[in-house]
């Protein structure tokens, strides 16, 4: 092999490695996403607003000079007391009216809270330090950082976490119970209220968490959560929306594919690439890659 | 006076985009989250044409030119993304579209051509509000018209049950494509006119905000319904900024203000202001 062709393979492993990284943060915001829409069949655009809500929490929660586990706990009881809130105000009332209402208050919800943000916590970027300090090892060419490290770690923590939860504890089985059919479940005796304010509150509280994380790769703004909600959105949906394994699959391979574009082509088409992959997706594989295939009966 | 000129020229356009997503959200029950794609398609590509290729004939005629570049742009996108998008159903068509929009917009981004993210400035001022309201009004005598066709009558039994549809030997795919392409090309129309009252194009102009904004005033009116379509562009176009002139503290919270008012009408009225209706003077008919 030429010179060349082993830089560009060091380089290819670095932008691996940084991809596995921030598609870690993709996967817990999309997850979230994929367990509400798995349980009421609902897009919440909010979601990515419960992440800046807890983000903001976080930040001055920190800035009362409290410790970062403080903040991070804040953050995420804060993003999903708000979630709770929303859902039993907004969600609760229009669930019956059909999937296309839902779906505009679901904007009106994210709409709301970005101007109101701006409002409260004010337009600036605010940073959040990193939540250990950091360091950074090398191997060969390539740098790994102990943040990056300890990302994928909580990532696959919190996934372990939810398959325990939801195979092996009461209200996990309500849960699964619930997403399968819910009026079956509620004639089970299962207070599906109940358990979906729960999910709610479970989504947007691992949000909160993810908010806190990226501290490390970008500042917090009242206006992040629309971006960032997209493409979580956009990850649960190639991964298969509905589905845990999945919207951790697709955050993987957003964040992957992000990080080699803008490397090896252009950083401008960095946002681009996760549209391309979501549309090639949904053309070859509509219910997304670990998705069921639903069978149209009349 | 140029404030309210201003005000009147947009509310022109977004009665045009509206009623364009009324065909393939309200007629045919497409939900389509990449509006501003196809509008952002239909700007662009009229700009460059009046910018760079402009023929040396009068103004009116080369403003009617750059609306039909505008219209088979937009069209054209409207046939690469409804071929293979339109098999998919409801919330997966809804975001196949966004992502459409987003791409649009990123390629924009991308092309110096268009000065990039910079924007493309110097586009000659042809248009003017004759021109915007002459061609809302073209478009509000075609839709009325087409809800009585027998196209039009088809593809609203699309919307109603697919499957009945089918049965009845109505071609999903052919009318499905139809109000798509009619749909994304009266958009690009709409965004021909945009180019050439405002002469300054900016890629942010066309991100996803804007669909959602286009399909709320569709949805707040009524899908399906011509009146509600024109009232919806209407009065979300004038809310903000009649709100912007109270001052004080409603000025600053106007865009709060605007969603929760989205909200309670949406729990409210969940069809829309209108349903499917029209408004008309003679009551006890429905078109």
């Amino acid at each position: 092999m030429s010179e060349d062709t082993i830089y560009f393979l060091w380089d290819c492993l670095q932008y691996l490695i940084n991809g596995i990284s921030q598609g870690s943060l993709y996967a817990l915001v999309a997850l979230g996403y994929t367990m509400v829409y798995g349980i009421i069949r609902l897009v919440n655009f909010a979601h990515g607003e419960f992440l800046m809500i807890g983000a903001m929490c976080g930040y001055y929660v920190l800035k009362a000079n409290l410790p970062m586990p403080i903040a991070i706990l804040a953050a995420m009881l804060s993003a999903g007391t708000i979630a709770v809130i929303v859902e039993r105000l907004v969600y609760r009332p229009i669930r019956k009216s059909g999937r296309v209402p839902a779906l505009i208050t679901a904007i009106g919800t994210s709409l709301f809270f970005e101007y109101s943000g701006q409002l409260v916590f004010g337009a600036d970027p605010k940073t959040i330090p990193p939540f250990i300090a950091e360091k950074i090892y090398n191997f060969g060419d390539v740098n790994v950082s102990n943040i990056q490290l300890a990302i994928f770690a909580i990532t696959i923590f919190v996934l372990l976490f939810l398959w325990w939860l939801t195979h092996f504890t009461k209200i996990g089985k309500a849960m699964r119970a619930t997403s399968f059919n819910l009026q079956a479940a509620e004639l089970m005796g299962i207070n599906t209220n109940k358990i979906i304010s729960f999910t709610f509150f479970l989504g947007a509280s691992i949000a909160g968490l993810g908010g806190m994380l990226m501290g490390y790769t970008m500042s917090i703004e009242p206006l992040m959560g629309l971006n960032l909600g997209i493409k979580a959105f956009v990850a649960a949906v190639v991964g298969g929306i509905g589905v845990i394994p999945g919207a951790a699959l697709g955050g993987f391979i957003i964040g992957i594919a992000e990080n080699m574009v803008a490397g090896l082509y252009k950083s401008s088409y960095r946002d681009g690439v996760s549209f391309f992959i979501l549309i090639l997706i949904l053309l070859l594989k509509p219910s997304g890659i670990l998705g069921k295939n639903v069978k149209e009966k009349v | 006076m140029d404030y309210y000129l201003q005000i009147l020229l947009i509310v022109g356009i977004f009665i045009t985009l509206t009623l364009s997503l009324n065909l393939i959200n309200g007629y045919c029950g497409q939900f389509s989250l990449g509006h501003a794609g196809f509008w952002g398609a239909g700007a662009y590509a009229s700009a460059i044409y009046s910018s760079f290729y402009a023929l040396p004939v009068s103004t009116p005629i080369n403003m009617a030119i750059a609306c039909l570049v505008g219209f088979l742009a937009a069209a054209l996108c409207g046939i690469i993304i409804g071929v293979p998008c339109l098999r998919l159903k409801g919330d997966y068509l809804a975001i196949a579209t966004l992502g459409f929009g987003e791409i649009v917009r990123i390629i924009i981004m991308n092309t110096e051509l268009v000065g990039g993210p910079r924007g493309f400035i110097n586009i000659p001022h042809w248009a003017n509000i004759y021109w915007i309201y002459a061609v809302a009004l073209v478009v509000i005598v075609f839709m009325i018209n087409l809800k009585r066709s027998t196209y039009g009558r088809a593809i609203i039994s699309i919307r109603e049950d697919e499957i009945a549809a089918e049965n009845m030997g109505v071609n999903l795919f052919r009318y499905k494509l139809f109000s798509f392409i009619v749909g994304a090309g009266i958009a690009g129309v709409a965004g021909a006119l945009f180019a050439h009252t405002q002469q300054f194009l900016h890629p942010s102009n066309f991100n996803f905000m804007w669909s959602v904004i286009i399909l709320v005033m569709v949805i707040l009116g009524g899908q399906g319904s011509v009146t509600g379509s024109v009232i919806g562009a209407i009065v979300l176009t004038i809310f903000p900024e009649v709100l912007r002139f109270i001052g004080g503290h409603a000025s600053d919270w106007r865009m709060p203000i605007y969603s929760v008012l989205l909200i309670v009408l949406m729990l409210a009225r969940p069809q829309g202001i209108f349903g499917a209706h029209e408004f008309s003077l003679s009551k006890g008919r429905k078109s």
